[in-house]
C-alpha cells in the first residue's frame, strides 16, 4: 500500500500538473488569453445565469407540419396524374382528418393510378424499407393516402434538421456573440445567446417562417366579399393589415408567380424617392424570367407580396420589371426591414416554431452571482482548510493540499470538456469541497482508530487507507448514481450542477486517496517518525 | 500541537436503546410533513407551474402594496410578490396568460416592466422567465422521475453490495429525508423550483453516503464479531463512525453556511434545503436506517460450513 515507485510518483505529479495547468486560462481575464493565439487555451463557458443573456426553448408545431405535408402531397398527386399520358382525371380531392382522398373519374385506371402513386409516396423506402404513405382503394375508385408514423417521424426529423440550420443562420446574421443552438429531443431547439438582453428581436426573427410569395391581386372581389371572406373562384382571401383601402383583407389569385426559393439575395436599403426603409430582393434566373413575363402581361395591375400568408404590400405594376431585381416597400422601420431581409436570406423555416420556455438574466445579476459564488467558495475553502488543520495536523495539511489541487483540477477538466459553469454548478463546487474532505476524514479517523487499537504507525496508515478506500468507493458510487440521473434527466442549471458533481467525484477520489497516500508514504519513508500526531 | 477532537475516543452511547422512541418520533414527524405538504402545498416556481416571473431591482426598498397595486392595475392576472434576499429585490409572478401564445406573454413582461419603471424611478429588471404549461408539466415529470430513479438505483446498489435489509432500510430512510424536505418547503413556503430538485437529489446522495459508511462498518463488525448481538454491533458501529459523522457534517455545514450567507440570493433556497438535508440525513442514518436493520432481522452471518452443507462433495457406494 505504501510503496510508491519513482515512476508512479512522477506520473501522479505530472498528471496533476497538466490538469491544474488546464485551469489557468479560465482563471485569467479573457483579454489576456486572447493574445495567446495558437497556444491552446480551453476556457470554461459561463452559463446564462452567470454571464447574463437569453435562453429560448423552441418547439415545432408538428400538426402544422402534418397539414403542410398533406398539402404538398395533394399538389404532387395532381401534377403526377396530369403529367404522363394518358392523363388520369381525378376529382373530389380533399385533405380532411389527416388523410388525402380523391376519386378517379374512370375506375378502370385504378392500377395505372396506383402505379404512379407508388413512385411518389415511397420516400425513404430504399433506406428503411418503410413507406411514407399507405395507399388504400375503397369503393373501387376512391383512393385514400394515409401518412405512416415512420414517414411522419422522418419528415419531422428532416424538418427539424433544416429548421435548426435556418435558426442558426438567422441568429448569426443578427451578429450576436457565440450563440448555442442545439436540437433537443424530436421536436425542440434550444437557443442560448449570452449577453443578449432583449430577446424580442430574436424572437420576432425566429417566429417568422418567411414563406415569401408574389401573387396577382384579384381586383374583381367586391368589398362585401372581402368582409365576408368569400373568395371568387380561383382566388383566396388573405389578411392585409396595412391595406390603404381600409379593409384588412385582400383577394389574390391562388397560383403564385414567384416563391421564396427563387430568391438569391435580400437586403435592407432606403428608397431613393421617399427615403423610407425597404427590402431589395434579387431573383435567380428562373425567377427573374418569370417575374419579367408576368409583369409584362399585367402592367397597371396590382400584385401582392405575401409573407407567411399575410400580405405586406400590394404595389401596382407600373412597368415590366426586368433583370430579376425588385424591392418590397411597406410600412417598414429600419429594424423590421432588416429582419425581413435576414429572414428571406436565411431561407424558409420548414415548420413553425413556438417559444415554449424563455428566460433572460440581466448582466448585473450575473456579475453579482459570480462575485458571490467566488466569495462563498473562497470562504468555504478557507473554513474547511482551517478546520482540517486543527483536527488532523500534518495529515490535515496533506488533505488540504489535496482539496486545493482538486478545485483547480475540476476547473481544468471542466475547461477541457468545454463544460459550462452555472450558478448551481458553483454550489456543486462548494459541495464537492465538502465531500472531498469526507474521504480524508474517513481515512484519518481510521488511522486514529487503528493507532488507538495499538497498531504500529506504518500498519495503522496502511490499514487506514485500505479499509477506508472500500467505504469511499461505495459512498462515491451512490453519489455518482444520483449524479448520472441528474445529468440525464435534468435540464439547464441542474445539468450544470450534475457535471461539476460528477467530475468532482472522480477527481476528489484521486486527489483525496491516491495523492494524499503518496504524500503520507513519502513522509513516512523520509522522516521515519517514532510517533504520529493524529 | 494539541489536535482538536470533536468526539472523545471510545464513546459508548447506547443509540439503539432509544430506537423505539425515535421510531415513534420519526413516524409522527413524517406524518406531520405529509399533512403539511398536502394542507399548505408547495410554492412551485414558474418552471413547475408555468407562467412568468420577473425579478426587479429597485433603487430603494419599495412598498410592496404599492407594487402590487401597480401590477394589479394592468389586468394581467393575480400577481404574487416575493421579497428576495435584500429588500430592494422583488419578484413578481404571474399565471400562464390566456391564449398561451408567446406574443401575449411577451407583451405582459413588457407591460409590467414599463409600469414598474414608470412608477418606481430607477427600477431595473434583473431577470425574467416564462414557461408554458406544457413544458412545466414535463419538468415536473422529469423531476419526480429523477428522484424515484435515484432512490431505486441506490437501493439496488445497496442490495447488490450488501444484504437486502440494507437496501430496504436505506430506501426507507431516504423516503424519510424526502418527506422532511417537502415538509420544510411546505412550512416555509420557500420557492420550490428546478434547482431544489437538484438539491433534493444531492441530499439523497449525501444521506446515502452517510448510511453506506455506517452500513459498511456494520458489515465489517458482523464478520469480526460473529457471536455478538445485532444491537451491540450496531451500537458499536455507530459509535466507531461517530467521529467521522460529526467531522464530515461539520465541514460540509461550514461550506454550506458560507454559501448561504455569501452565495447570493438566487441560491438561498437551494442552500437552505441542503443544510436541512445534512441534518436530517445524519439523523436518519442512525435512527432510521441502522435501527431498522434490527427490525428487519439482520443477523450476523451463520458459520460457513452450514451454508454449504448440501453442496459439499460426498462419497457413497457405486450404484448398479
Amino acid at each position: 500500500m505504501l510503496d510508491f515507485p519513482r515512476w508512479k510518483v512522477l506520473s501522479i505529479w505530472a498528471l496533476l500538473a497538466v490538469l491544474v495547468a488546464l485551469a489557468i486560462p479560465s482563471l485569467l481575464p479573457q483579454r489576456i488569453t486572447d493574445q495567446w493565439g495558437h497556444i491552446p487555451h480551453p476556457r470554461i463557458n459561463l452559463g446564462l445565469d452567470l454571464a447574463g443573456g437569453s435562453y429560448l426553448l423552441l418547439e415545432a408545431d408538428v400538426n402544422d407540419l402534418q397539414s403542410s405535408r398533406l398539402e404538398q402531397m395533394r399538389e404532387q398527386v395532381q401534377t403526377e396524374m396530369r403529367r404522363q399520358n394518358p392523363r388520369i382525371e381525378i376529382g373530389d380531392i380533399s385533405t380532411r382528418d389527416g388523410k388525402l382522398t380523391f376519386m378517379l373519374r374512370d375506375p378502370t385506371q385504378v392500377d395505372a393510378a396506383r402505379e404512379r402513386l407508388l413512385s411518389i409516396t415511397g420516400g425513404g423506402a430504399g433506406m428503411t424499407g418503410q413507406r411514407e404513405w399507405d395507399i388504400q382503394v375503397v369503393d373501387t375508385s376512391r383512393f385514400v393516402l394515409t401518412p405512416t408514423a415512420a414517414g411522419l417521424n422522418q419528415a419531422v426529423d428532416r424538418a427539424m434538421g433544416d429548421a435548426t440550420e435556418v435558426v442558426r443562420r438567422r441568429i448569426d446574421e443578427l451578429g450576436t456573440r457565440e450563440p448555442t443552438i442545439i436540437r433537443q429531443g424530436s421536436s425542440r431547439i434550444v437557443v442560448q445567446v449570452p449577453g443578449l438582453q432583449n430577446p424580442q428581436a430574436l424572437k420576432d426573427l425566429l417566429g417568422k417562417t418567411a414563406k415569401l410569395e408574389f401573387k396577382l391581386v384579384d381586383a374583381t372581389a367586391t368589398p362585401d366579399q372581402l368582409r365576408n371572406k368569400q373568395a371568387p373562384i380561383g382566388s383566396q382571401i388573405l389578411p392585409y393589415p396595412n391595406n390603404p383601402a381600409g379593409i384588412p383583407f385582400i383577394a389574390v389569385k391562388r397560383s403564385a408567380i414567384i416563391t421564396g426559393d427563387m430568391l438569391t439575395d435580400a437586403r435592407q436599403e432606403f428608397s431613393q424617392q421617399t427615403n423610407e426603409p425597404q427590402v431589395a430582393i434579387t431573383f435567380d434566373s428562373q425567377g427573374g424570367r418569370r417575374f419579367a413575363k408576368v409583369t409584362q402581361e399585367n402592367v397597371n395591375k396590382p400584385f401582392a407580396i405575401i409573407l407567411d400568408n399575410s400580405v405586406i404590400s400590394a404595389p401596382n405594376i407600373n412597368e415590366p420589371i426586368m433583370g430579376g431585381r425588385a424591392s418590397i416597400s411597406g410600412s417598414f422601420t429600419v429594424d423590421s426591414a432588416n429582419q425581413l431581409a435576414i429572414a428571406l436570406r436565411s431561407g424558409k423555416l420548414p415548420v413553425a416554431l413556438k417559444v415554449v420556455e424563455e428566460s433572460t438574466v440581466g448582466p448585473d445579476l450575473g456579475a453579482d452571482s459570480i462575485r458571490a459564488g467566488i466569495l462563498a467558495s473562497a470562504v468555504a475553502v478557507a473554513l474547511v482548510v482551517a478546520f482540517m488543520f486543527v483536527t488532523y495536523g500534518r495529515f490535515g495539511v496533506y488533505a488540504n493540499l489535496a482539496v486545493i489541487i482538486n478545485v483547480f483540477v475540476i476547473v481544468g477538466v471542466l475547461a477541457l470538456i468545454n463544460g459550462t459553469l452555472t450558478l448551481p454548478g458553483i454550489a456543486g463546487f462548494v459541495l464537492t469541497i465538502g465531500t472531498a474532505v469526507d474521504a480524508n476524514v474517513l481515512i484519518n479517523e481510521r488511522i486514529r482508530e487503528e493507532r488507538h487499537r495499538g497498531r504500529s504507525i506504518v500498519q495503522s496508515v496502511e490499514l487506514g487507507y485500505k479499509e477506508a478506500s472500500r467505504t469511499i468507493f461505495e459512498a462515491n458510487m451512490t453519489h455518482a448514481i444520483s449524479g448520472v440521473i441528474m445529468f440525464v434527466l435534468g435540464s439547464g442549471p441542474v445539468k450544470g450542477f450534475a457535471v461539476v458533481l460528477l467530475i468532482g467525484i472522480v477527481t476528489s477520489v484521486f486527489t483525496a486517496v491516491t495523492f494524499t497516500r503518496m504524500l503520507v508514504a513519502g513522509w513516512l519513508r523520509r522522516a521515519k517518525p517514532k510517533t504520529i500526531n493524529i | 500541537m494539541k489536535l482538536l477532537k470533536l468526539v472523545p475516543d471510545d464513546t459508548n452511547i447506547d443509540f439503539v436503546r432509544l430506537r423505539k422512541m425515535a421510531f415513534a418520533l420519526t413516524l409522527l414527524l413524517s406524518l406531520l410533513c405529509v399533512g403539511l405538504t398536502f394542507a399548505r402545498g408547495l410554492n412551485f416556481g414558474v418552471d413547475f407551474e408555468g407562467g412568468l416571473m420577473i425579478e426587479e431591482k429597485f433603487a430603494a426598498a419599495p412598498d410592496l402594496d404599492h407594487v402590487r397595486k401597480v401590477v394589479d392595475s394592468l389586468g394581467v392576472g393575480d400577481a404574487s410578490l416575493q421579497q428576495f434576499g435584500d429588500p430592494r429585490t422583488i419578484t413578481v409572478r404571474l399565471p400562464v396568460q390566456q391564449g398561451a401564445d408567446e406574443g401575449a406573454t411577451n407583451a405582459v413582461v413588457k407591460k409590467v416592466e414599463a409600469a414598474l419603471a414608470q412608477n418606481f424611478p430607477g427600477a431595473t429588471f434583473s431577470r425574467y422567465s416564462t414557461v408554458s404549461g406544457k413544458v412545466s408539466g414535463e419538468l415536473i415529470r422529469n423531476g419526480v422521475l429523477a428522484v424515484v430513479l435515484a432512490i431505486l438505483g441506490i437501493g439496488l446498489f445497496a442490495i447488490f453490495r450488501f444484504e437486502w435489509q440494507f437496501g430496504v432500510s436505506t430506501v426507507v430512510a431516504i423516503v424519510h429525508d424526502l418527506l422532511m424536505t417537502l415538509g420544510f418547503f411546505a412550512l416555509t413556503q420557500f420557492e420550490f423550483d428546478l434547482n431544489i430538485v437538484a438539491a433534493v437529489l444531492t441530499i439523497i446522495g449525501y444521506s446515502i453516503n452517510d448510511k453506506i459508511v455506517i452500513d459498511d462498518r456494520i458489515r465489517e463488525n458482523m464478520r469480526r464479531y460473529r457471536k455478538m448481538d445485532m444491537r451491540e454491533i450496531i451500537n458499536l458501529s455507530v459509535n466507531e463512525t461517530l467521529p467521522r459523522t460529526v467531522m464530515t457534517s461539520v465541514t460540509i455545514l461550514l461550506a454550506l453556511f458560507a454559501l448561504l450567507f455569501l452565495g447570493g440570493h438566487v441560491l438561498r433556497g437551494f442552500t437552505a434545503a441542503m443544510i436541512l438535508g445534512i441534518v436530517v440525513g445524519t439523523y436518519s442514518s442512525i435512527y432510521v436506517s441502522s435501527s431498522l436493520l434490527i427490525t428487519l432481522g439482520l443477523r450476523a452471518e451463520p458459520p460457513a460450513p452450514a451454508a454449504n452443507a448440501d453442496r459439499a462433495e460426498r462419497i457413497g457406494p457405486r450404484e448398479g
